[in-house]
């Protein structure tokens, strides 16, 4: 009986194995589809975007195509000042909501607010846009800084959110029975046990948000819209690094297309600085947490 | 169709923890060996090395030979894949295929290996689901899904399962542990039907089991293999102390 | 002093008692409730500020065919059609490299490798879209006019009615070139999570069977997340629908009613993009407006049925 069907049996095996090697080197290949763009985007950036930042690109103010030369000191910091409002009206929203959805969240707000979050964290960014401009901006009769924030903390909540929700979850429910046993308040199980335990997480999440509403374009093109000036002011049109990028590339000027390439390297810098950062900062959590 | 197995210095380690370390021991052709020992103590780590498994867990190394017939199966050129043609295996847990039919769950393994096509599949089929004592059960809905069956059901398709592909030796890791009596009963006379054709090793943590269904009997302890012999002697006149300590309930 | 009697709580003690307990809770509760009521002033914000387009046309709308400001004619279907086929076609591109890039994570890379692998996917993740669209625009574009779209025209694929003559390098087949790749990180993340969630008896099971490794992954393993990639593949194209600079740098901007990906078209995100901060009349921006309602309404589904996938997918038992 072996020798009948050995042959061909063989034969089938070594096709098959064949076969687990070609898929192997198939799905090596998608691999490389998805990281030679990414290479590929940053070579770029990094290359082109190099040769333009100078210290004049980051300290000075815009000149007109004609002229020559000039910087986008202000966009950097209308973008520092319109992401950092952002931040201080979602934190708060955040970080709460990732607490109650955590602690407290099994009733009908709870789920719906996990639910929605979820949904909201998938909104197409220019929909909050749409919904800052008829908020703010019509109510106003101008762009404006704050509109922008406002666009960008509807995009930076449910992301901090969720984040905060998982990363409480993770800390282990004898902690706070311990806590409450000692008959302390929900309060202060919260924000003296529970929280502490859980904040490398929960500063991940703020980080990773941070860094996706940093390089958020378009809610900001019709809120905090562009100008040529320093900040005048929070209820001021505002000019920021990533409207900046857009404008001067599709701009026909080759001075500005070069700025442009200068203002991604600086947005991806810090883009990428943020998410680095927070994945240390988780990976060593994680550590931390697997070692104790 | 049976063939023995021989492990010569047998050692695994996950990591640096030697989960077995250094067992020899001859299972011999057309028997049942049951190996025996207290929770931990690598039966489950020696079975797997039987046909190979540890090649899937990266942390896990073994050494020592291993033969089958006489062939090393750890030696160079040895196909993991070929080898679990022929030395199958069943799990402590029922694990068929969720998203199979019963039928889907017996023909995955001879579709692949090219065993048999058409109306012979559909014999092999049928007479593996009765060596597994579960045709009448299942003959009129072989197209359902394999998770309706109930937990014995399903250990019995799972020992199908491995019957299909025609193995020498099949290992079983505590088959019967999450049955109750009724379907443990079946699963011993189906290990008792069995052994006329193939090799048995069964892992068990019932001291009766152990004693109605095998022929010959390991007692592990801490990664060694205390005690081999014939199941009869083992039980009722036990070389080792620790064995007979084991078997009369002072510990494990 | 040590015999005097605590007195004994009244209702107002409780009551304070219970609020000293519980302030925390209805505090965060309330933010939370926040995050319902943005939802539903999203919605309130869409509506109304999209009234005027509604009353005027009212469904009807959504298959006008033609955009006109100067004379107030306004309509969404090429908006529509032009966010549906880049989208499509972005998925079917990044739907089997991403499952490609699971499998790869999930079952075949070394532990050192995986991490930073996973890491580097990511990556792609955090790379906003206007920097895409950049690339997009001075990169890629023109590559593809050069290079990509005459091979493809020249194969097989040219006698499909969606590859016409090559044009210019901005069409519907650049913009869904870069959001496939802007989307293969979200489906490849969810993929290989669904992968890794597939329980590990159920790929020994088909290894102690004599299966390969990809014979197990491919018949055991998929099938078992199946579900799970499936709503990774939801999710990835709701965001395809809202990835708005990518799509606006690269697509052409050209109101065009057309199947051919070799032209240029036109996207829901791009009109509004392009047009609301300078949108005069009323009609102008209440149809951009309108437009945003639908991209809200298309994503929100999708997003609710890839979560309700996903939330069944995970629960055990099913
Ligand atoms: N994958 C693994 N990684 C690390 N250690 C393991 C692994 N598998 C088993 N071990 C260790 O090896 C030792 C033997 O485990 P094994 O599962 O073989 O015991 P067992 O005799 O089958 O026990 P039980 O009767 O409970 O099934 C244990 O200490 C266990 O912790
Ligand atoms: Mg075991």
């Amino acid at each position: 009986m072996d020798t009948a069907s050995a042959p061909p049996r063989a034969l089938r095996l070594r096709l098959r194995h064949l076969r687990d090697r070609l898929l192997v080197a198939l799905c090596l290949v998608a691999l490389a589809l998805a990281v030679i763009p990414l290479v590929w985007v940053l070579w770029e950036v990094v290359g082109v975007g190099v040769r333009h930042v100078s210290w004049e690109f980051l300290t000075t103010l815009p000149q007109p195509p004609t002229v020559g030369g000039g910087g986008w000191a202000n966009a950097i910091v209308g973008s520092v000042v319109v992401v950092g409002m952002a931040m201080v009206m979602g934190v708060p929203v955040g970080v709460a909501t990732g607490i109650y959805m955590s602690e407290y969240g099994d009733n009908l707000l709870g789920k719906s607010a996990r639910f929605l979050s979820e949904v909201l964290a998938g909104l197409p960014s220019i929909v909050a846009g749409i919904v800052a401009y008829g908020l703010i901006v019509v109510t106003m009769g101008r762009f404006s800084a704050v509109s922008g924030s406002a666009a960008l903390a509807l995009l930076f909540i449910p992301i901090v959110a969720i984040t905060t929700q998982e990363a409480l979850k993770m800390v282990p429910g004898h902690q706070r029975e311990a806590s409450f046993a000692l008959g302390v308040s929900e309060a202060a199980t919260t924000l003296r046990v529970v929280l502490p335990a859980a904040m490398g997480n929960v500063l991940t999440g703020v980080m990773i948000a941070t860094a996706r509403i940093a390089g958020e374009t378009a809610p900001l093109l019709f809120t905090a819209f562009n100008s040529r000036y320093w900040m005048e002011g929070v209820d001021r049109p505002t000019a920021t690094i990533p409207v900046n990028i857009y404008s001067y590339a599709i701009s026909p000027f080759e001075h500005w297309h070069q700025q442009a390439w200068a203002g991604a390297l600086v947005l991806l810098a810090m883009v990428l600085a943020l998410n680095v950062a927070a994945r240390t900062l988780w990976a060593r959590r994680a550590r931390f947490m697997a070692g104790d | 169709m049976a063939e023995q197995m021989i492990t010569r210095d047998l050692k695994v380690s996950f990591g640096d923890h030697q989960a077995v370390k250094g067992v020899d021991m001859e299972i011999r052709p057309r028997a049942v060996t049951a190996i025996i020992g207290p929770s931990g103590c690598g039966k489950t780590t020696f079975l797997r090395a039987l046909n190979r498994m540890h090649d899937h867990t990266p942390s896990a190394r073994v050494s020592g030979e291993v033969l089958l017939g006489d062939r090393d199966i750890y030696g160079d050129g040895v196909d993991p894949v070929e080898l679990r043609i022929r030395v199958g295996m069943v799990f402590q847990r029922p694990n068929p295929f969720p998203t199979m039919s019963i039928r889907d769950n017996i023909t995955f393994a001879p579709k692949r290996h090219g065993l048999a096509k058409g109306k012979a599949l559909d014999d092999l089929v049928e007479r593996v689901l009765r060596q597994a004592a579960l045709w009448d059960e299942v003959k009129d809905r072989l197209g359902a899904s394999a998770v309706g069956l109930s937990g014995g059901q399903q250990q019995r398709l799972c020992i199908a399962r491995a019957l299909a592909v025609e193995p020498r030796v099949l290992l079983m890791d505590e088959p019967a542990s999450a049955l109750d009596p009724t379907a443990t009963q079946r699963i011993e006379d189906l290990i008792y039907e069995l052994k006329k054709d193939y090799t048995i090793v069964i892992v068990t943590h019932n001291m009766q089991q152990a004693a109605r269904v095998s022929d010959y009997t390991a007692f592990f302890y801490m990664g060694l293999l205390v005690e081999f012999g014939e199941t009869d002697g083992l039980f009722t006149n036990p070389r080792e102390e620790r064995t007979e300590a084991y078997i009369t309930g002072r510990f494990g | 002093m040590s015999r005097s009697v605590a007195p004994l709580p009244g209702r107002d003690g409780r009551a304070r008692r219970h609020l000293r307990q519980r302030w925390f809770r209805y505090a965060t509760g309330a933010l939370a409730l926040l995050v319902v009521v943005v939802v539903l002033l999203i919605v309130q914000q869409l509506w109304v500020q999209s009234r005027p387009t509604w009353s005027e046309w009212g469904l009807g709308f959504l298959v006008r065919t033609t955009w006109n400001p100067v004379q107030g004619e306004f309509g969404a279907l090429p908006f529509i059609a032009g966010t549906l086929l880049t989208s499509l076609m972005a998925l079917l591109i990044a739907v089997p490299i991403s499952i490609g890039i699971a499998i790869l994570l999930s079952e075949y890379a070394p532990r050192r490798l995986r991490d930073p692998l996973i890491f580097v996917v990511e990556l792609l993740a955090a790379v906003p879209s206007v920097v895409f669209g950049l690339w997009g625009i001075f990169v890629l574009a023109p590559l593809v006019q050069q290079h990509v779209m005459p091979v493809v025209a020249a194969s097989p694929l040219g006698l499909l009615p969606f590859f016409g003559e090559p044009g210019p390098g901005y069409t519907l087949f650049t913009a869904s070139l870069i959001l496939a790749v802007m989307i293969i990180p979200i489906i490849a993340s969810l993929s290989r999570e669904a992968l890794m969630a597939v329980p590990r008896d159920q790929k020994e099971a088909a290894l102690a069977l004599g299966a390969t490794r990809w014979e197990a992954t491919r018949h055991v393993v998929l099938t078992y997340a199946r579900g799970g990639i499936f709503s990774a593949a939801v999710l990835g194209l709701g965001r395809a629908l809202g990835e708005t600079m990518a799509t606006t740098m690269t697509i052409g901007n050209r109101v065009n009613l057309t199947l051919d990906y070799f032209q240029s078209g036109y996207s829901m995100t791009a009109i509004i993009a392009n047009e609301l901060r300078e949108a005069a009349s009323e009609i102008h921006v209440s149809s951009l407006v309108a437009i945003g309602l639908v991209l809200f309404l298309i994503s929100f589904l999708l997003n609710s049925l890839g979560r309700l996938l996903l939330m069944r997918t995970h629960t055990p038992g099913t």
